[in-house]
């Protein structure tokens, strides 16, 4: 018997052929998939996971310094409902151009993935500022009392999210124009996509937290 | 699909790159050698990606970085040697404990467990790289740069002196002023994102990357752990970045987490903290682990005994990790009946790892035994790593956990645990896969001696501490009064330490040797079963020329028995560009191929980046918003595609 | 040669063991003694465990047959053997359960039976910890039987003593094993510990929490006195300082009220009434200074007022200047505070 026969045919050329060897031929195959198929996407997920973990842990930090609090918000008021309100809607809304541009992209439709990139920016130009008002509407600040703290660094973890994402949308968009293009660039715009999905999504539990949470008795 | 628009932005493609045969011919070797290695020079050192160039370079350091903590640790032992010692005074002595706890714990334990699995896991699931091959460069030179940022503190004697957990209180900005505890703050940051990275890669790899044939049921049992251990850092890890980042804001920019005067709360720090710090200590365990069941079987010639089992067992301790925290805090003020879950919690997460003894145990009953140097670091698992298991058992229970807590028996629990459970097995995969690294077998003899005098001097130090423990010595102490009568047993932990050092010694000796002397090895020395022994020993630098096709769970002994008129390996993959084949996530059946990044200097380049900005940003808070710039640069650039390697993938172009 | 040395390290360390003070083995009430006892039966029942697994171990390594790296892999082992081996694993796996079951059990029932302690005319005492130091007040129902010391509890032997436990900087923890395990101090929190002393003694213990430079010389010292000694020694703790005739003694007085130490220690019945340090009014009856570091002798007294940062490096206590005789005119104020 040919113990190790895998290291002497497939990696050790100079020994013999086995008789009966077949190949799985695989130069037929795509070189580029979407979705839970790529790479990108479970790369995507990690980074979801991890994020979204900080997010939880964050929300679960504010809860606990409420339940140690003899009131809440402890010295302010609450935060001012209208910009957060507004933001939550434009980011809603942006989820429109995002799944145009995750749709353009699966189809390799060109000129619909730059207009998609154009008005996802467009919309992260409107958050951003937004998001501004939110800060200075919070009527706290983070170094206050405990309360400012963890309001504080809610949003601005958020805010970190939207940052990053609006560059890398940016960069993606940049280079939807100038090239070089191949079918993995299409992935990864679907990619940009799906973690645009997660950051406006992830908003949601936190505008509750920053947001309506102070009006609930504790 | 494709839109004109689309295609004329790619750049004119040139003739499609040729696919190896099977079996792969000479000039396929070649080819495949001169495109997945490394460049040379030093740009080309510092662009290097190659998973195997990345993981040596990881596990030496990780090692280098065990020696450091090593010595300061024998420092310790030094000044306990003898009651109200003065070789080491309180301010020193209490970096030094932190730094050996720091060391130990985030820039050893972990990381070398991420770095050995960088290397094995895609030679053991039949693959050329890893799934994301820069970004591991990046987590190696992110990783390298936190901890060399941590020893120039330290060697400034602005070390970290707070403990390797940092309480709250002690550690914030009213009794710890300084930047001390703001660098072992910052070190969080970086060794985190470090494992967080790595994690994220280990599970992209083994779930799509595998040979086609190797099912899920059919991954090696290492893999295995790699794979839950990744999980649990995705989901541990943030939360220690949570805790130290509002460690540092409460530091550096006033905010007030930690601050009960404030309604901030002390606690909060322990619950983040050891949220983490539970799974983290699982998170070293698991991969020793899987070292044992890579081990066992080959020098037990059979396959593991309940590879099913042995799985759950896996899965089930990850999950059941996340449910212990509360057991470092049983000295607190929390309610009695939340300690008393974890009281059983903690208590029955030893169920999954009796399992996996149980298995192994019947696995070398059935086996026919082997005993060569890495079979008798296993077997010392058997008997430190119990005996930790057994004093995690008494410590599980509340009332005995008040006695003994935040003494010298929980010195000794937690490095018979870690010691028995991750250093040993791992000093056993080292001389174990010390061929397939090198070439070259490490020294028998030699081996034996290590081992004898690890496994003595490992007890020598340790055992007396259950004791000292029992006998009212606290952790942290610089020194002790005569008449407490510890100094006997602490002399002997001393004589133990310096037998440690002199089994360490030993160590690196037979790994410097045997690289000159040392017995050439061949594929195969162990004759073991999984895919990392069917190549080279060093593997090429594209691991297999032909990607096997797996059919069982030990593939290489399993080779003979392949029945006939089934493909053995894929053939078409190019050879002169970095192609490779992915699979899907359960049955790894082919699914597309895949272009792979050439070497690039950006992922250094951008960790040198991300340093400026971390090690900035314990000076003030703006070095956050300038210290982005560069960042942004240096990963676009990274990402930035390259018109030559656009072209190539152009050509290999196939939609899906 | 593994089994040899094994034997002479546990000779080693059960002949090392000395004094029964602090410790976990030599309990003194019921609280100590529930959990040394839970102690046996869990090192029984690990014992057992351990030696079982080693036992298999020895077992499997003397009877299993020897192979090379060369050998064959059994790919396919007998399916006998195989459901044996399962068997076995069951059953080991089955009583592993059980035992760590009745262990959690055990746990539970000492958790309640430390809990279990009636608490009528129990000694009630504030405890404040402070980096490197613990303040003591005894509380009672009439305000002016209050009382305040630091770093030595006396308690009377039958009765419940039942801790608050607070912090003015950083986490500490009580910690007394001859009596209780520990219970942490942490700041913004108020925690209870409550236990009884069963002999009479004194009972030695230590921080227990990492609290900064001087956690190691952060003792304390429990005497647990026949409750007519504990009246007694309550009583004279109320009084306020009574003045000494002595000319050194006097000298001293002049030099402790006129100088810098009224900064941070209190004397009742004196001027001093700073809270940053140890309460000193009954400094002379204790057997230790500065928390368990040195005795309370004249000699050392002199030397610790000299230069603290001498025997406890970091403590807040700044050193002194004063001439010699100074210094030993303090030292003789102090001795003279009983």
């Amino acid at each position: 018997m040919n113990r190790g026969s895998i290291a002497r045919t497939a990696i050790d050329p100079r020994h013999p052929v086995r008789v009966d060897a077949q190949m799985l031929d695989a130069s037929a195959l795509p070189s580029y998939a979407f979705g839970h198929r790529s790479l990108m996407w479970w790369g995507t997920l990690g980074l979801i996971a991890i994020e979204g973990t900080v997010f939880a842990l964050a929300i679960v930090s504010y809860f606990y310094l409420r339940s140690l609090a003899p009131r809440w918000p402890l010295n302010a008021l609450p935060p001012e409902l209208l910009w957060g309100t507004l933001n939550t809607v434009v980011l809603l809304a942006s989820m429109l151009p995002n799944h145009m541009l995750k749709r353009a992209a699966e189809a390799g439709d060109l000129r619909r993935l730059r207009i998609a990139f154009l008005a996802c920016l467009a919309f992260s130009l409107v958050f951003l500022m937004v998001r501004v008002f939110e800060f200075r509407g919070l009527n706290v600040w983070w170094d206050t009392d405990a309360y400012g703290s963890v309001v504080w660094l809610l949003l601005g973890l958020h805010t970190l999210h939207l940052i990053t994402d609006t560059y890398d949308t940016g960069v993606l968009a940049v280079l939807m124009f100038t090239g070089p293009l191949e079918g993995r660039r299409l992935v990864d715009a679907s990619e940009n996509a799906q973690y645009w999905y997660f950051v406006v999504l992830s908003w949601l539990p936190i505008y509750f937290v920053i947001y309506l949470a102070p009006h609930i008795p504790q | 699909m494709s839109s004109t628009a689309f295609d004329a932005l790619k750049p004119s493609g040139m003739p499609r790159p040729r696919g190896n045969g099977v079996p792969p011919t000479a000039a396929d070797s070649a080819a495949l050698e001169r495109t997945w290695r490394d460049p040379p020079g030093l740009v080309g050192w510092l662009s290097a990606i190659n998973h195997k160039s990345i993981a040596r370079r990881f596990v030496l350091t990780t090692f280098g970085f065990f020696l450091a903590g090593g010595l300061l640790a024998l420092l310790m032992r030094l000044q306990l040697a003898v009651p109200r010692n003065t070789l080491v005074g309180p301010d020193l002595y209490n970096q030094l404990f932190s730094m050996h706890g720091t060391t130990m714990m985030f820039l050893f334990a972990v990381p070398v467990m991420q770095a050995v699995a960088g290397y094995l896991i895609p030679l053991m699931i039949g693959a050329r790289s890893v799934a994301f091959p820069r970004m591991n460069a990046y987590a190696y030179w992110v990783f390298l740069f936190g901890g060399l940022m941590l020893y120039a503190a330290f060697l400034l004697d602005i070390g970290p002196d707070a403990g390797w957990f940092s309480y709250v209180p002690l550690a914030g900005p009213d009794y710890s002023p300084g930047k001390r505890v703001d660098f072992w703050a910052q070190l969080i940051t970086f060794t985190e994102l470090s494992a967080l990275l790595e994690a994220a890669i280990i599970i992209t790899t083994v779930f799509k990357l595998r040979a086609p044939g190797m099912t899920l049921a059919r991954i090696p049992l290492f893999v295995w752990a790699m794979l839950v251990t990744a999980f649990m850092v995705l989901f541990s890890m943030p939360s220690v970045m949570l805790a130290s980042t509002a460690l540092i804001m409460d530091r550096l920019v006033g905010t007030h987490f930690y601050n009960p005067a404030q309604n901030g709360d002390v606690l909060l720090w322990q619950h983040l903290f050891w949220f983490f710090g539970h799974p983290e200590v699982y998170l070293i365990f698991l991969p020793g682990l899987g070292f044992i069941s890579a081990i066992v079987p080959t020098f037990a010639r059979r396959p593991i005994f309940g590879y099913t089992a042995m799985v759950l067992s896996l899965i089930a301790t990850g999950f059941l990790a996340f449910g212990l925290w509360v057991h470092h805090m049983f000295a607190t003020n929390l309610p009695e009946l939340g300690k008393s879950f974890f009281t059983a919690v903690s208590m029955l997460i030893a169920i999954p790892s009796a399992v996996q003894i149980f298995c192994w145990l019947a696995t070398l009953a059935t086996g026919r035994l082997n005993l060569k140097t890495p079979l008798l670091f296993v077997l010392a698992f058997f008997f430190i790593l119990v005996m930790g298991g057994l004093t995690g058992v008494m410590l599980a229970s509340v009332p005995l956990d008040l006695q003994v807590h935040d003494t010298y028996f929980v010195v000794a629990h937690l490095h018979y645990v870690l010691l028995g459970g991750a250093v040993f097995p791992l000093v056993g995969a080292i001389y174990y896969w010390y061929p397939k690294f090198t070439g070259r077998l490490m020294s028998e003899r030699l081996g034996q001696w290590n081992f004898w005098l690890f496994f003595i001097g490992f007890n020598v130090a340790f055992f007396p501490m259950h004791l000292l423990g029992l006998q009212g010595m606290p952790r942290r102490v610089y020194t002790y009064p005569a008449e407490m009568g510890w100094g006997t047993m602490n002399f002997i932990a001393t004589l133990g330490a310096a037998m440690i050092a002199v089994s360490v010694l030993l160590f690196i000796v037979n790994l410097l040797r045997s690289r000159r002397h040392g017995e050439p090895a061949g594929p195969d020395p162990w004759g073991g079963g999984t895919l990392e022994w069917a190549t080279l020993s060093p593997p090429a630098a594209a691991n297999f020329d032909a990607i096997p096709v797996v059919h069982g769970s030990n593939p290489v002994w399993e080779e003979a028995t392949r029945p006939p008129g089934t493909p053995s390996a894929v053939g078409g993959l190019a050879v002169d560009a970095r192609e490779q084949l992915v699979t899907s996530v359960l049955d790894a059946q082919p699914d597309h191929r895949s272009q792979f990044p050439e070497p690039s200097i950006w992922p250094f380049l951008s960790a040198v980046a991300t340093t400026v900005l971390f090690v900035g940003s314990i000076f003030t808070p703006w070095a956050v918003v300038w210290g982005a710039v560069p960042v942004a640069v240096a990963t676009t650039a990274w990402f930035w595609p390259r018109r030559r390697e656009t072209r190539t993938h152009v050509a290999l172009e196939q939609q899906p | 040669m593994p089994l040899a040395a094994a034997a002479v390290l546990l000779l080693a360390c059960m002949g090392a063991h000395a004094s029964p003070l602090q410790d976990v083995l030599s309990p003194a009430g019921p609280q100590a003694s529930h959990i040394r006892d839970l102690w046996h039966i869990t090192l029984a029942v690990c014992t057992l465990v351990f030696a079982g697994v080693l036992a298999a171990l020895v077992l499997v390594l003397w009877r299993s047959p020897r192979a090379a790296s060369t050998t064959a892999a059994e790919l396919r082992p007998a399916a006998a053997r195989e459901r044996r081996s399962g068997r076995r694993v069951g059953a080991a796996i089955a009583a592993s359960v059980l035992l760590l079951l009745f262990l959690i059990v055990a746990s539970v029932l000492t958790d309640r039976a430390i809990a279990q302690l009636a608490l009528k005319d129990a000694v009630r005492i504030e405890i404040t910890a402070n980096q490197w130091w613990w303040e003591a007040r005894y509380d009672d129902d009439d305000p002016s039987r209050t009382f305040t010391t630091a770093n030595e509890l006396h308690i009377p032997v039958g009765r419940p003593v039942l801790f608050t436990l607070k912090s003015n900087d950083v986490i500490h923890s009580l910690w007394v094993p001859n009596l209780h395990g520990k219970k942490d101090l942490i700041p913004g929190r108020t925690a209870t510990l409550q236990l009884r002393a069963d002999k009479p003694g004194v009972y030695r213990g230590q921080c227990a929490e990492f609290c900064g430079f001087q956690h190691a010389f952060m003792a304390f010292l429990v005497v647990a006195h026949p409750l007519a000694d504990y009246e007694a020694w309550a009583a004279g703790q109320r009084r306020s300082a009574v003045a000494s005739g002595d000319a050194q003694a006097v000298r001293g007085r002049e030099l402790f009220l006129g100088g810098t130490c009224v900064m941070c220690h209190t004397v009742l019945g004196t001027t001093a009434s700073a809270h940053r340090g140890p309460d000193l009014t009954h400094f002379a009856s204790r057997q230790t200074l500065a928390a368990g570091t040195l005795a309370n002798t004249p000699e050392d007294l002199q030397r610790w007022i000299r230069n603290p940062q001498q025997f406890k490096p970091g403590v807040n206590m700044p050193a002194s200047n004063l001439p010699d005789e100074d210094i030993k005119a303090l030292a003789a104020y102090l001795r003279s505070l009983s």
